[in-house]
């Protein structure tokens, strides 16, 4: 049952990057979008995630659940030594989810419509870059659980320069994740040139943000190429995320809109494979050289056992009316 | 303020709020369902605007309720990491089964909110009916999570070891029905007395009278029979009380003095120095009877628990004085409403009557915040009942204060927000809600 939970909280993070990125990036590409496009790419972007952004997010909820009832040590080490940017992350949560919903809700619409962007795009932009800060911080073996001052326990262990590179990664990540959606979900093709246009531009900046971590890895002496590279999986994955990046281009230049979503949330997902993979069991790195693992830091056998049957039980819910939640609102084109 | 003050009133804001909105997203779903299903049995298009204006108000309270109870997950190990480490893994499975329902009810919202037009109307109409069941489902789990913070169950305490973890037995432990009970009964009084309120004030304005008077009819119903059943669920609560955290029930009632024919003490000032209560009401024997069913058992008080394991008496005392009385009265004018409707009396329309909703507006919301003082500030100074105290619990993290700052600024600001949205859409009922209005606009 351990490793079926394992197994859900890689899916429920793999989930909540997907489609909460793909969430994220809806904001991210608003606020870098010109001017004079920025009102349609809200509309698309509206009704590409209108019906369906709520459930995105949930899979944060059941990472944050599984870590807390599964593997409460490595829960709590987070909550305390990552807890500034996890309060900033949860700032964007609040600010971006409310001021969505605000400006779609509100009755009247007026100049207040401007303030709702404002918000809405700003903490997309915020929430994935300390989302990324703190994945960076998990294996830079810079939390110290042995420090006796505060900067060190608690702004050091994620605040540098490898961090800030996997943030901004991360947010690119998401923009292109939503440019690459939003493709199909008009039909018109100057918007959709525009949007292929952005999405081009989101890959080149993500991929210059992926050279920035290697650098900013090496640097700090994260021997992050050793664990990417270092074995067969690795290199297959790379290799894998590489094609799939070839195919992308090719599947955005013929407009076909199904290849080109599962191309790159199959390239992200090689990603995620490729940055975590290595370190399984160890979730977490710590600088004192040691590890918090799933597979020994996990909550008594008879809660694992609880929680799994509650994951297995609750996907026969929740599967099967989210895929059709999707399917039903598919291409919501006006 | 120190940082375990701050840690502690930065989660006592957080759930405050959280409370709020998530009450309002548990029972708006409902009446927007009632109305719905007028609306789909008798073809009037009141009911099909009414359900949508409700809908409306049920997505903003599900963003907001979503949004705060996501911070308060975080929060859980932000500000109390050795609490979470220890019952995470016991008094997780209503957590974990919280997150399926939660899940469903963003996905059924998703489904009601867009789906006008889409799919099969009865469907459509399930799908309202299922946001709040899952509402109600979440709000029934994470109070069994905080009952078992009240009872702990489900595990051993041996030397400083939680042995034998049961999450079954620690979900279903013996508070988790009297108080999820009283929970969404509360819900149920506070949301249709606060909505039923609002109404009543826009029919006194006199616009968008027929309108109104739907919505109010139904919120109005609601609240009064839910604010009838509330006092027979307050008593199974008073004595499950009694039985098990009986310094909370002393704490409640500023009892100081184990006796028989123990007095029900209405009022008064609590001087926790010199362990008395002054100015008080006493009515004889009345506590005994409440907490045991028999005028004549003793009451344990206050003097016979050390020092150290009181709760802050005037606090409870005042809270639970407060929950009391704002219960009685408002049972008082369901008793009102429900005679009136019952017997068609032309009074039920009356200004002084909607005048008394209006009052009502707030009445619910405090007894429901001073309920959850009573509960929470009463358990102290554990946060595991008798197993952890919360000066234990909490982060090694200095400097909370300025987050507790940090997240009252967040909390008051969406209120503010949330309150500024709610004006809007009443004044706009008519251009976007009222069919029988003439500034109805049908695609506005």
């Amino acid at each position: 049952m351990l490793y079926i939970v394992i197994a859900y909280l890689w899916a429920s993070i793999c989930l909540y990057i997907l489609l909460g990125g793909a969430d994220f990036g809806a904001g991210i590409v608003e606020l870098v979008s010109k001017p004079k496009h920025r009102k349609t790419v809200r509309n698309i972007m509206y009704d590409a995630i209108g019906p369906i952004w709520e459930a995105n997010h949930m899979w944060l909820i059941i990472a944050i659940v599984i870590l807390f009832v599964g593997f409460p040590e490595i829960y709590t080490t987070m909550s305390v030594y990552m807890h500034i940017p996890l309060v900033l992350m949860l700032l964007g949560i609040i600010a971006r989810g409310t001021a969505f919903a605000f400006r779609h809700y509100d009755a009247v619409t007026d100049e207040m419509q401007t303030v709702y962007s404002h918000v809405f795009t700003l903490s997309s932009l915020i929430t994935p870059f300390f989302l990324g800060i703190i994945a960076a911080a998990t294996v830079s073996r810079t939390i110290d659980t042995e420090a006796t001052d505060f900067l060190s326990a608690y702004v050091y262990s994620w605040l540098n320069p490898f961090g800030v590179s996997v943030g901004f990664f991360t947010v690119a990540i998401c923009g292109y994740l939503a440019a690459v959606f939003a493709v199909g979900q008009t039909a018109d093709a100057g918007h959709q040139r525009m949007l292929v246009r952005l999405a081009r531009a989101f890959i080149a900046i993500a991929v210059a943000c992926g050279g920035a971590v290697f650098v900013s890895a090496h640097r700090s002496g994260i021997p992050l190429v050793e664990w990417i590279v270092g074995d067969l999986w690795g290199q297959l994955a790379v290799l894998l995320a590489t094609l799939s990046l070839v195919a992308l281009f090719v599947a955005l230049n013929r407009r076909s809109v199904l290849w080109m979503r599962l191309l790159a949330g199959f390239q992200v997902v090689m990603i995620l494979f490729a940055a975590t993979y290595r370190h399984y069991p160890h979730l977490i790195l710590l600088k004192n050289g040691g590890d918090l693992s799933l597979t020994d830091h996990h909550g008594g056998l008879a809660s694992i056992d609880a929680l799994g049957w509650a994951l297995v039980l609750g996907s026969i819910f929740i599967l099967p009316a989210l895929f059709y939640l999707m399917y039903a609102f598919r291409g919501n084109r006006k | 303020m120190d940082d375990f003050l701050a840690a502690r009133s930065q989660m006592a804001m957080s759930l405050g709020f959280h409370i709020i909105f998530a009450c309002i997203g548990m029972v708006m779903p409902f009446f927007m369902s009632i109305s719905h299903f007028i609306y789909l049995k008798t073809g009037n298009v009141l009911y099909k605007g009414l359900t949508k204006a409700w809908s409306r108000g049920v997505a903003i309270f599900f963003a907001t309720g979503a949004v705060s109870g996501t911070m308060l997950s975080f929060e859980l190990g932000l500000l109390w990491p050795t609490f979470m480490e220890h019952a995470g893994p016991i008094f997780g499975m209503p957590f974990s089964l919280e997150g399926t329902a939660f899940f469903i009810e963003a996905i059924a919202l998703g489904f009601f909110l867009y789906g006008w037009g889409r799919f099969n109307r009865w469907f459509h109409w399930a799908t309202g009916v299922v946001v709040g069941l899952s509402g109600i489902a979440s709000g029934i789990l994470v109070v069994a999570a905080n009952a078992w913070m009240n009872s702990p169950a489900g595990f051993d305490y041996v030397d400083g070891q939680y042995l034998n973890i049961d999450p079954i037995a620690a979900m279903f432990n013996d508070a988790w029905f009297s108080q999820a009970l009283h929970m969404v009964l509360a819900a149920f009084v506070a949301t249709g007395f606060a909505v039923a309120g609002v109404h009543a004030l826009m029919l006194l304005k006199g616009k968008n009278t027929s309108f109104h008077h739907a919505a109010f009819r139904i919120a109005a119903l609601s609240a009064c029979i839910a604010a009838l059943l509330q006092p027979v669920s307050g008593d199974i609560s008073a004595k499950d009380v009694a039985k098990r955290q009986p310094v909370k029930l002393a704490a409640m009632e500023a009892h100081f003095d184990t006796e028989p024919r123990a007095p029900f003490i209405v009022g008064g000032i609590p001087d926790e120095e010199n362990d008395t209560v002054r100015y008080a009401l006493k009515i004889p024997g009345l506590l005994s009877f409440l907490a045991h069913g028999d005028v004549d058992k003793p009451v344990m008080g206050l003097k016979d628990v050390p020092r150290e394991n009181r709760p802050p008496v005037a606090v409870t005392h005042y809270a639970f004085q407060l929950m009391i009385g704002l219960g009685m009265l408002l049972a008082a004018l369901a008793v009102v409403y429900l005679y009136g409707l019952i017997r068609k009396r032309p009074w039920l329309s009356s200004r002084w009557l909607l005048r008394l909703f209006v009052v009502a507006i707030p009445m619910g919301y405090i007894a429901l915040e001073a309920g959850w003082t009573v509960t929470e500030v009463g358990r102290q100074p554990w946060i595991i009942h008798e197993v952890m105290r919360t000066a234990d619990a909490v982060t090694p993290m200095p400097g909370i204060v300025y987050s507790f700052y940090l997240f009252t600024a967040i909390f008051i600001s969406l209120s503010l927000i949330v309150i500024f949205l709610l004006y809007r859409q009443i004044k706009m009922v008519g251009r976007l809600y009222d069919p029988t209005d003439p500034e109805y606009q049908k695609n506005p």
